[in-house]
């Protein structure tokens, strides 16, 4: 609760500061200094304590994970505008608005961890997505960046109809918003309410899908990512799609029994088709930005692993997944914001110019690609692991493997590129300490890569 | 504690290498780091090594365990000894960035030594890649003209293989009653038929591409062309043991009867191998991808002996591991020596070493003799072991892979021949002494010699791992 509150009002205080103040690095501190008050405010709420204590009437229900969730997110998001201030200045005419707007989404992303209840499913998407339109056409004058921010808002707000037809076909099906909603048993005469109840959870998983980019509802995605800012897609890809990730594990982990064993079947095409397009059209992108696309609908595909069936790796792996794969795509972007083209030729000879640099992106593409010693590896482990103790048959890991192997040629292409090939990379200006803060999110994958329990002993308690 | 010193000691002095500039001093660091290794490994063999055991990941009851039984001692000789000797015997190759050449090579030692030290499956698995990665780098910033493309088939293939036995790691660990990845869980983790072949063929493919076993030998003969030689030194004396090492680790001890039941099947692929590579050495000028087939033949036959699953075999084969490090590092050497002063890797502008480098002459032709496994060669008592392990199971298989000896000595005398025969070539002409790399190689023949005349110490070492495997 505490967590919804304070974004929501830090929110419309940097609206204010856009208004009011002038000074940009002002509202870029103001905007990390909210991030830490909200940091500090959830966990005193993981701790018993609440600013305002409300009966929600069952619509949202605050669990330790919930609330863990919420803090991976808060410091991801911290992280993130830590190290791409400065772009996000350079975007619009007054960044506090898009500081704004992030701390609208993360209201959004505080409802979809605590959510008990569809429709607040409903509306933590909506609060979440409508700032997410507006970020992808902030580029005003870019046409792409316009017709991304089209393209999104429109398969956006079809994707959401048909969540609110689910949601409906669902509260038609057994009477109830409630996620732990009562099971329909059919020989007792009740056939149409359970094809109702499938048939909307069949639209909420479509829908959902949609929001987390998994094949076949991925269409938007290259587009999307390609077109927006590139720092908004790195927030979009990493934050955003962590938070999505979280509420259809929630959904379809209380549901997951009432669709039984087609339900499975169903998870295993989305799972399979979302790594065969992610994996196969990466390897054949010659732009950074739109292979990176590809590979975040490809690491989707991992992360769907989770909701095969209820475990504890499952939940563990979710947001060690998340974490991992959100601070190295962090990383990456963050470099590949600072080239001045984005095809691979541009990485030629980085290693040469900039040997800091090129260490890091090394060891953020090594995390993407799940080389252990990297928090990459333990994350694609525990999913590994989650979908196997699920009662997954062996040929779908031994496919996912394959596909796994498969990403390594598209991520250590750039290493190739940095490493193998003579040239001179075509990079901007960099101010000295922006490498070290980047290789402050190198330091957490290696730590992760060889400690993922640290991210966890926290959970329990 | 002690064996933690062969994982420590690499990794301090590569790091402390990233810091220096100064080529010579580089150089110096790396020799004294690999020789304090060996001396360690030498230690090693004379006193009582305890299990280092300790806490590391208890969320998924995996342990940082490291021990030692004879077969992971054999190993650990072989690769404190290989170290130094490349470095040794490489000190004068022009190498642009050193620090970082020799850095990324203890690396690689690091995790090779994991490998043969973990007790932790999932250890295992990190060091197994651990050692993959170095490799990638020295391969593709080192190596030649092709470097890029054939060195990433070989990242591609032996990464694809290792996620492989990750599931296999992953579908043990679930079948252990304690949930844990130790060795003794795995050992008592119960499998049904079914459930141990898959298991088994889950572990196999990764070490059949370590290997490589036919038909997944592509990778190889590329990977040892294109690399830098000190690396394809590393590659072909140490790191293709690890796939033998992973059998005898892993393969033979948890899935008894999976093995059992897939002993010919393998064991064909693997004679297919060796008649395939040797007739292919024979057509060879070029003398590194000379050696690089004929070490197939040989690690083909190790194979196929240890697959014959038959004690004496078995014994050949932990011989064998040692012998065919030293035999293939002493080629080595000798091949780099002449690539390096003469620019040539091909046999037909070769010639008249005798005349020019008789000492360097004689060693290979003393190499190549322990090449062919002659009498008196440390070879010989592998070979001669695991040919009649080849012979109790089917006499045909063991005359077919006996072809393989022939077509040995084939390839073998003929490069000598063109070697070190005939008159001085234009090519040879340039040769002139390298004393340090001569050093290393007379120290290497007299262990092929010492180790062939009295192999007994190699027996006691390993009769650990024999007893483990065959009389339980």
């Amino acid at each position: 609760m505490n967590a919804i509150i304070v974004s929501a009002l830090l929110g419309v205080i940097l609206m204010f500061c856009s208004w009011g103040l002038k000074s940009e690095s002002l509202q870029k501190n103001i905007a990390l200094i909210g991030l830490l008050v909200l940091i500090v405010a959830n966990l005193a709420q993981l701790n018993g304590w609440y600013v305002i204590d409300i009966d929600t009437k069952g619509m949202l229900s605050f669990s330790s994970f919930g609330l863990y969730a919420n803090t991976i997110l808060f410091i991801l998001t911290f992280l993130y505008l830590w190290i791409n201030a400065e772009e996000i200045e350079a975007i619009g005419h007054q960044s506090a608005d898009f500081y704004a707007l992030f701390f609208f989404i993360l209201c959004g992303a505080s409802i979809l961890t605590s959510f008990d209840n569809l429709l607040m499913l409903f509306i933590g998407i909506e609060i979440l997505s409508i700032p997410l339109y507006i970020l992808t056409g902030s580029d005003k004058k870019n046409l792409l960046s316009n017709e991304a921010a089209l393209k999104y808002f429109l398969m956006g707000a079809f994707s959401t109809g048909i969540l609110l037809l689910g949601i409906t076909l669902c509260y038609g099906a057994i009477g109830s918003f409630r996620l732990e909603a009562p099971v329909i048993i059919p020989s007792k005469g009740m056939a149409l309410e359970q094809y109702l109840l499938s048939a909307g959870l069949i639209l909420i998983f479509a829908s959902m899908n949609f929001k987390v980019s998994a094949a076949p509802f991925h269409f938007w995605t290259p587009d999307v990512y390609d077109g927006a800012p590139t720092v908004f897609t790195s927030f979009m890809a990493t934050i955003v799609k962590a938070a999505g990730f979280i509420a259809f594990v929630s959904i379809f982990h209380a549901q997951s029994k009432a669709l039984g064993y087609s339900w499975e079947l169903l998870l295993t095409f989305v799972i399979l088709a979302t790594l065969l397009v992610g994996n196969i059209s990466a390897v054949f992108q010659r732009s950074v930005k739109r292979m990176l696309a590809y590979s975040s609908i490809a690491q989707a595909g991992f992360m769907l692993f989770a909701l095969y069936g209820v475990s504890d790796f499952a939940n563990e792996g979710i947001l060690l997944y998340a974490v991992v794969y959100s601070v190295a795509s962090i990383g990456i972007f963050a470099v590949l914001v600072k080239m001045k083209d984005y095809g691979f030729e541009a990485f030629n000879g980085l290693s040469k110019t900039h040997p800091l640099l090129a260490f890091v992106t090394t060891i953020f593409l090594l995390s993407l690609a799940g080389i252990p010693l990297t928090g990459g590896f333990f994350a694609k482990y525990y999913m590994l692991n989650a979908i196997l103790s699920a009662g997954a048959g062996l040929w779908v890991v031994i496919i996912a493997v394959i596909f796994a192997a498969i990403s390594v040629y598209y991520y250590f292409k750039v290493i190739q590129a940095m490493y193998f090939i003579q040239g001179t990379p075509a990079i901007k200006e960099l101010p000295t300490t922006y490498t070290y803060k980047l290789l402050v999110l190198a330091i957490i994958l290696l730590v992760l890569g060889v400690f993922p329990n640290l991210l966890f002993n926290y959970l329990y308690f | 504690m002690f064996l933690l010193s062969f994982l420590l000691i690499p990794i301090v002095a590569a790091i402390l290498l990233l810091f220096i500039q100064h080529e010579k001093r580089a150089q110096d660091i790396a020799i004294v780091a690999s020789v304090v290794s060996l001396a360690a490994a030498v230690n090693m063999l004379f006193i009582n090594v305890s299990t280092v055991d300790l806490t590391w990941l208890q969320v998924l009851n995996s342990r940082f365990v490291l021990q030692a039984d004879g077969l992971a001692k054999i190993l650990i000789l072989l690769t404190a000894i290989s170290f130094p000797a490349i470095f040794i015997a490489t000190s004068k190759n022009h190498v642009a960035q050193k620090n970082i050449f020799l850095s990324l090579m203890l690396f690689t030692q690091a995790g090779l030594m994991g490998v043969f030290l973990a007790g932790d499956a999932l250890l295992f698995y990190f060091f197994w890649e651990l050692a993959l990665i170095p490799v990638y780098f020295l391969c593709s910033i080192w190596g030649g003209e092709k470097r890029i493309a054939v060195t990433f088939k070989f990242f591609i293939y032996t990464f694809l293989g290792s996620l492989i036995m990750l599931i296999g790691i992953i579908y043990m660990y679930m079948h252990t009653k304690d949930h844990s990845f130790a060795f003794a869980s795995f050992m008592e983790a119960g499998l049904t038929n079914t459930q141990q072949v898959t298991a088994f063929a889950l572990f196999f493919i990764a070490f059949a591409i370590k290997m490589p076993i036919f038909p997944l030998h592509t990778w190889q003969p590329d990977a040892y062309d294109q690399s830098p030689t000190a690396v394809t030194m590393v590659l072909s004396a140490v790191m293709v043991k690890m796939g033998l090492y992973g059998v005898l680790r892993w393969l033979m001890p948890l899935f008894p009867s999976a093995f059992s039941a897939h002993t010919n099947i393998v064991m064909i692929l693997s004679i297919i191998g060796i008649l395939y590579a040797s007739f292919i050495a024979i057509k060879q000028d070029n003398i590194k991808k000379l050696i690089a087939y004929s070490s197939i033949a040989h690690i083909g036959l190790m194979s196929a002996a240890l697959f014959a699953n038959k004690e004496v075999g078995t014994q050949g084969v932990l011989i064998q591991l040692f012998s065919h490090g030293i035999n293939v590092l002493g080629l080595w050497i000798i091949a780099d020596l002449i690539e390096q002063q003469t620019g040539t890797k091909s046999l037909s502008e070769m010639g008249g070493l005798a005349k020019k480098q008789p000492t360097l002459a004689i060693l290979l032709v003393a190499f190549s003799f322990a090449n062919v496994a002659l009498p008196l060669t440390n070879a010989f008592v592998g070979e001669f072991l695991m040919f009649n392990s080849l012979f109790q199971v089917n006499p045909w298989m063991a005359a077919a892979a006996g072809v393989s000896v022939v077509l040995a000595a084939i390839y073998t005398l003929n490069m000598v021949q063109k070697c070190a025969y005939g008159d001085v070539s234009v090519a040879i002409q340039k040769m002139t002494t390298n004393k340090p790399a001569q050093a290393v190689l007379i120290v290497l023949i007299i262990i092929v010699f010492v180790t062939g005349v009295y192999p007994q110490p190699l027996f006691d070492l390993t009769k650990d791992t024999l007893l483990e495997l065959f009389v339980k």
